[in-house]
């Protein structure tokens, strides 16, 4: 974790709320694809934890939704202002145990995760099959950048105005070594139960302070109480205790 | 240059900044970050008798300069305390630590300070009274002079090191509090906790966390502080432990100008990791701007 000053490169609306802000920095913290950044931003208290889109040496992307106070303040920004950011939070994926196809499942702002880490499994020589999740057509983005990557990219719109029609769930009827997922909590518990495989979930939680010392975000596991700070936001499939 | 030493009941500190509990965990988060013995002391994570998960998230709701929490004094209990969190706490802090207590009953609190005191490592016992008391309606301890005092007594009784007791401002009258807890015994007192405070998310149209009501800090919160501060400043002969919305050295010595001895941190350190040590370093700056060359020499300086 450092505490680092990062210049606005680039703001643009992917969708018409969705935006992707490429800042320039010191990234030498961002170990793990999965990982989060937490924002601090002119007159608002608390930061605003975001996850790492894409981390190249000395520059960070990050995919978000303006959604409030921060995230409105966010996607006005214009390039050569620069944040305040806490870099390298959270534990990030674990890409050792993918298999050979792991099957990566992203919807809605839970796609940008999957980005560096579809990266990274091509760098370890694994062919990984993509679902993306949005409610519909218009909502969608990183469709491309997936497939530029040289991946088998199936996107899924609940009203099937794109793709395939209803949820990622009906596009995981195919044979996969693993899965790794991020996505709004009603999407991971239809995943977890439509899976067929071990896997890793992304969670997200109101934070206070994102590094572990307020205990703001925790939750229940089966091998004890975690914070989604700093054990999470990552937990293996084995692991999890769906909250009522 | 002058000196930032301040001696706090009996006990040397380098500088009177202290890391409030809650915001600092048992320091180890940030000693990845900092060489936490630059602290004066800090303040560990409440702890009681048993284990607590604490309350349903959310937990956390943001305010204008400040923020409010429901925690509900998450902490491994203290048998778990001493036997795992201690001994790594020894590893990366050198100095005293303040170990912060609660309790929902008197039993709880003499119960969890007696273990406590025993740790060569503690060297202040910082009872939290802000706790509910299951035994007397559910009434905060900290919220009635004889029910704070009745802490303090069974504590005094089971314990050797100094005991500050830290306030709620959610009275009326703080100062005879703090008056009865120091006739019972008491060493030192630290105050403010956080002020009750809610939020209403607009889109869903109810509280924004999941206990409805909670713990208000940050600078929102440090004329309060300050005001309480000079209050209990002239009812009491015993230190005071200054708090509440504190974040930046001017602030510090602020609240030492109000009455205190010392200065906790809490808020501040969960928007910037480096919050104290920022602190610690501007004080030098800040002394030399205000004419100050000692700062023991200010604490209840306005009065």
């Amino acid at each position: 974790m450092k505490d680092l000053v990062f210049e606005v490169k680039e703001n643009i609306a992917l969708t018409d709320s969705v935006f992707q802000m490429k800042l320039a920095g010191d990234t030498s913290e961002i170990t793990a694809p999965g990982q989060f950044v937490n924002i601090k931003l002119d007159g608002l208290y608390l930061r605003r934890p975001i996850s790492v889109c894409d981390c190249e040496d000395g520059l960070l992307t990050i995919v978000y939704k303006a959604v409030g106070k921060g995230t409105e303040l966010m996607s006005s920004m214009k390039p050569a202002e620069k944040l305040e950011i806490l870099t390298g939070l959270g534990n990030g994926y674990d890409l050792r145990v993918s298999g050979d196809s792991p099957l990566l499942i992203g919807g809605g702002v839970g796609v940008p995760p999957m980005y560096l880490l579809a990266k990274k499994l091509i760098a370890l020589g694994k062919k990984p099959g993509v679902i993306l999740g949005f409610n519909k057509k218009d909502e969608i983005f990183y469709e491309e950048e997936f497939k530029a990557l040289g991946l088998d990219v199936t996107v899924t719109t609940v009203d099937g105005s794109y793709g395939v029609k209803g949820f990622v769930t009906n596009a995981m009827e195919r044979p996969y070594t693993y899965f790794y997922t991020c996505g709004p909590e009603p999407m991971l518990k239809a995943v977890y139960k439509a899976s067929n495989t071990e896997g890793q979930f992304s969670f997200e939680k109101r934070m206070g302070c994102g590094f572990g010392a307020c205990m703001g975000c925790s939750c229940k596991t089966i091998t004890g109480y975690k914070r989604i700070c700093k054990e999470g936001p990552v937990m293996k499939k084995e692991e999890i205790l769906w909250e009522a | 240059m002058g000196s930032l030493k301040v001696k706090l009941c009996g006990i040397e500190l380098d500088n009177p900044v202290i890391p409030a509990s809650g915001t600092f965990g048992f320091g180890y988060e940030f000693a990845e970050i900092y060489d936490i013995n630059k602290l004066g002391t800090f303040s560990f994570k409440g702890t009681t008798k048993d284990p607590r998960f604490g309350n349903p998230t959310p937990r956390i709701a943001e305010c204008t300069s400040g923020m409010i929490n429901a925690v509900g004094l998450q902490n491994p209990g203290v048998e778990k305390v001493i036997a795992e969190e201690l001994p790594k706490l020894k590893k990366c802090f050198n100095k005293k630590v303040m170990a912060n207590v609660s309790g929902f009953s008197v039993e709880d609190y003499a119960y969890t300070c007696e273990k406590l005191d025993r740790e060569e490592q503690v060297g202040w016992l910082e009872v939290n009274v802000s706790c509910p008391n299951v035994h007397g309606g559910g009434m905060s301890f900290g919220t009635n002079p004889e029910a704070a005092a009745e802490v303090v007594s069974a504590v005094k009784k089971v314990t050797t090191k100094p005991v500050i007791v830290k306030l709620s401002p959610n009275v009326t009258d703080i100062a005879s509090v703090a008056k009865a807890c120091e006739d019972a015994g008491a060493d030192g007192i630290s105050l403010i906790n956080t002020m009750l405070g809610m939020r209403i998310d607009l889109k869903t149209k109810k509280p924004v966390i999941a206990n409805k009501m909670g713990g208000f800090s940050g600078p929102a919160i440090f004329p309060v502080a300050v005001r309480m501060v000079y209050q209990v400043y002239e009812a009491v002969k015993i230190p005071i432990v200054g708090m509440g919305g504190v974040a930046g050295a001017e602030d510090v010595i602020e609240m030492m100008l109000a009455g205190a001895t010392a200065v906790e941190v809490g808020a501040a350190n969960l928007i910037s990791p480096t919050a104290c040590l920022d602190i610690i370093n501007d004080l030098p700056r800040v002394m030399k701007k205000y004419g100050i060359e000692n700062l023991s020499d200010i604490t209840g300086g306005a009065h």
